[in-house]
């Protein structure tokens, strides 16, 4: 079976222009990173800020090329640096974005935000589009009622789902999440993971998944690859990668996280009152 | 404790919105006021003035407003020179005003939006042309190059309302420019390219609606700043030609009575003034209104 | 007495859909040497109970309390002037956006011996002593070097570092953290947060830190309060708070922690709680 993605030596460089003193640099962002996600699974991508995960996330959902390396998608070889993507190609990559303020243009009500992908990319009539926005809505977890409403007058964790709606519309194969909970709420963060997997075993999506938060990695992730300035410095399952982690920043990653259970809190605060 | 009630009130309409933080500003409203007055004198013109702006009352030259010592009634604010009432032709002359203010304000906007547009959007060697060229006409001060403008394409209300939209020209193109340059690297604007749109979708459905508030405010700065610039062209004989009620050539062709009778160069001075004032006022109210940054709490 | 003590504090907003309550009737105390951790989702209200306890909110807000106390002074009743003298000197504050904390104009070494000349009036060789030893404390390397830098020179976790300095430079007897992790990566967030428990152990201070990130109290509090849309929900210590929570909100927050994850969906609030269940076990 070939892979929903396959990326192989993927490398992005940036110019930073030089001016009369100073020379031009560049910039390495992603520096040769190889990986597969099969259908209805998911990868996640950790990292901390700086590493490359976002730009990978760009170049995976064929917002900027590659700077050399393969990528397919559906055992096909995309390459946007040289071709015209088709609208094929163009639908099945979506993206949702991290920030739900921003993801959601604020002049458009969520019913032209759900439909534009169908207006774009398909001979659909106005009435069917209608039909198949509300039937999105109601998949995610909104009513038909918010159809016509903007975007200011819904919480974080609701535009999230529009966003969700939106990156279905056009039934992708491959869904990129950029961080998708990591500006919500916890309780509102556990009903978008929810939801996610909801539509991950409806739709059979295959997901990109990155963030910097393990715990939430840890619960959603069949494999994990942990990238460091640049280079996926961990790939493998979720259970090699959390039980038996090789390098030694996954360890540092690891050790950082904040644990909140009771052992825990009990040894800390041993710790203090033995100080 | 007792139950306390916690208000969740549905969020506002934009319009209730708009409307609450507008009318905050008292200097606003006012403004608003006094620019409906005017553009309902102007539109009902015919109506409302009492005598016909371009007939010439031979008994009557130069007869003082009514209050004064001298004055009659039927010419509340006084007559000029050659005997027409001053009242009616502010009244007409505000129907010129409101009119240049309007078109030179269509002008630039629909010519700077789109510049703009194009600059801000493409970058890179489109976006430095066209910048220097801006920055070329605002080396100019912007009467002179109306000056210029005006003598060369001939005086006269149309030229000058072109000239003064020329002028006014950079302001939107580097207003629009900046606003289109935050928007598109937003995460809707990717969304929408990830979805497939096409650049013409992207410019003009996508970014340029988000762009249209500080838009606003500037166009309504750009009015009162047309008024003003067709007055000073209309009083340097540039502009609207006599016997043409505009408030500017009124002052000009009034100019050699400034000693003798004061109300024909202060009425028209007072006009363009109050007028002015009241929509900068109102121009002030909107930018408090329409932009994010200065809503409090 | 407690070092810092709050009863009853009710802060209102004026809003265009009219007036909307933040905090309602909220109570705590801290003593001296103790860590506090004030939990939340955004809008419980957290940041702005803190805010107006130091006189930070703007005009339209409208703030009362039954009692204000610092360090035995009623903080109500003083004048602005007053309250400034406390405020930044003896209780300091850091806030989630190290960078944008600090004014981008000026170095960091200018703004830490702001604060030393108006709080403390040391001249400028005393000042800039005080400031090298405060950059060593927090752990910046090379601090005679860094003082000269800007904020945009130096990442996220060195400004939280500079912020946590200046705060430190009055030897404050309360530092309220206001998320102070938020924004960084976990490395550097263990880093800042090992940083405060020793800083906060060294020096005695008490400690208020506002977060939403059950990791981080887990991490730091003696002492825990739950906060819910403006309302105390509960208050514990903090292993009785996680091993045993008393009301029915704490426990739904803690289900829906991946790290408790059971089965194959995490358990959610709304679906099992209302508002009015969620304020049936509200404390005061």
């Amino acid at each position: 079976m070939t892979h929903v993605l396959e990326a192989r030596n993927l490398v992005r460089d940036y110019q930073i222009p030089g001016s009369l003193l100073k020379k031009g640099k560049t910039v390495h962002a992603v520096k040769g990173v190889s990986f597969s996600v099969d259908q209805g699974k998911t990868l996640a991508i950790v990292g901390e800020s700086g590493c490359g995960k976002s730009t990978l996330a760009r170049i995976v959902t064929m917002i900027d090329p590659a700077t050399s390396g393969d990528m397919l998608i559906d055992g096909v070889k995309v390459d946007i640096a040289k071709e015209r993507l088709t609208p094929e190609m163009r639908q099945k990559v979506q993206i949702v974005f991290q920030n739900p303020y921003g993801t959601l243009n604020p002049r458009k009500k969520i019913g032209e935000i759900l439909t534009e992908p169908l207006i774009i990319n398909t001979k659909m009539k106005a009435d069917e589009r209608q039909a198949k926005a509300m039937a999105m809505l109601k998949k995610v977890g909104l009513e038909e009622k918010h159809y016509g409403r903007y975007p200011h007058m819904f919480s974080g964790g609701q535009r999230q789902r529009v966003a969700i709606a939106r990156a279905l519309m056009l039934n992708p194969r491959l869904l990129v999440l950029d961080e998708p909970v990591s500006a919500l709420d916890l309780s509102v963060q556990a009903q978008v993971l929810n939801l996610l997997a909801d539509l991950q075993d409806e739709f059979q999506l295959t997901y990109v998944f990155i963030s910097h938060d393990l715990s939430v990695v840890r619960y959603i992730a069949d494999d994990v690859m942990v990238m460091y300035y640049g280079e996926a410095v961990e790939y493998g399952s979720r259970e090699e990668v959390f039980s038996d982690p090789k390098h030694s920043y996954t360890r540092t990653l690891f050790a950082a996280t904040p644990r909140a259970d009771v052992e825990s809190i009990k040894a800390r605060l041993a710790r203090k009152n033995a100080a | 404790m007792a139950v306390v009630e916690i208000k969740t009130t549905a969020p506002p309409t934009g319009l209730a919105e708009f409307w609450f933080y507008f009318s905050r500003n008292k200097g606003a409203v006012i403004g608003l006021v006094v620019f409906t007055i005017i553009l309902v004198l102007a539109i009902f013109a015919p109506i409302v003035t009492p005598h016909s702006p371009s007939i010439q009352n031979r008994d009557v030259l130069l007869l003082p407003p009514a209050l004064s010592a001298g004055g009659q009634w039927t010419y509340l604010l006084g007559t000029d020179a050659v005997g027409r009432d001053i009242l009616s032709r502010l009244i007409y002359g505000a129907r010129f005003s409101l009119f240049i203010g309007l078109v030179v304000v269509t002008l630039s906007v629909i010519s700077g939006v789109l510049v703009g547009l194009v600059a801000g959007y493409f970058r890179g060697r489109t976006d430095t042309i066209i910048m220097r060229v801006m920055d070329i006409i605002l080396a100019f001060p912007s009467l002179l190059l109306a000056l210029v403008l005006v003598a060369v394409l001939g005086p006269g209300l149309l030229n000058a309302m072109i000239a003064i939209s020329l002028v006014n020209l950079p302001h939107f193109v580097r207003l629009t420019r900046a606003a289109v340059m935050s928007e598109r690297t937003k995460d809707y604007v990717i969304a929408s390219r990830v979805a497939g749109a096409g650049t013409l979708r992207l410019m003009f459905l996508t970014i340029l609606p988000n762009c249209l508030a500080p838009l606003i405010v500037q166009a309504t700065l750009a009015f009162s700043a047309a008024i003003l610039d067709a007055a000073a062209l209309g009083f340097l004989g540039m502009g609207a030609q006599p016997p043409t009620p505009e408030w500017g050539t009124m002052l000009a062709e009034a100019r050699e009575f400034i000693q003798r009778a004061w109300w024909v160069v202060t009425f028209p001075g007072l006009a363009i003034l109050i007028t002015v004032l009241a929509i900068n006022l109102m121009g002030d109210g909107l930018r408090d209104a329409l932009d994010p940054k200065l809503k409090r709490s | 007495m407690s070092l810092f003590e709050v009863e009853n504090l009710v802060v209102e907003f004026q809003t265009a859909a009219g007036p909307f309550r933040a905090v309602d009737g909220v109570s705590m105390k801290v003593n001296a040497g103790e860590v506090l951790a004030i939990v939340g989702e955004s809008g419980s209200g957290k940041s702005v109970s803190m805010l107006a306890a130091m006189g930070l909110l703007p005009w339209t807000a409208k703030v009362t309390a039954d009692k204000l106390q610092f360090n035995g002074v009623d903080l109500l009743g003083l004048s602005a002037s007053d309250r400034r003298t406390i405020v930044g000197k003896d209780i300091a504050m850091i806030f989630q956006e190290p960078v944008a904390s600090l004014n981008p104009c000026f170095t960091v070494g200018f703004q830490i011996e702001e604060v030393l000349r108006i709080h403390l009036g040391l001249d400028k060789k005393a000042r800039r002593a005080r400031a090298i030893e405060l950059f060593d404390l927090v752990g910046i390397p090379n601090p005679a070097e860094r003082l000269s830098h800007f904020p945009h020179q130096m990442s996220g976790g060195q400004c939280q570092r500079v912020m946590i300095a200046i705060a430190l430079s009055c030897n404050p007897k309360l530092l309220i953290a206001d998320e102070p992790t938020t924004a960084l990566d976990v490395t550097i967030q263990k880093q800042i947060l090992d940083l405060l428990m020793r800083l906060q152990a060294e020096h005695g201070m008490g400690l208020i830190i506002i977060t939403h990130n059950m990791g981080v109290v887990a991490e730091t509090a003696d002492r825990v309060i739950v906060q819910y849309k403006g309302r105390k929900i509960e208050e514990a210590d903090v292993l009785s708070l996680f091993e045993a929570p008393k009301s029915e909100y704490t426990r739904a927050l803690l289900s829906a922690l991946p790290d408790n994850a059971t089965g194959d969906r995490l358990p959610t609030i709304a679906e099992f709680l209302s508002d009015d269940q969620i304020f049936a076990g509200a404390v005061r």
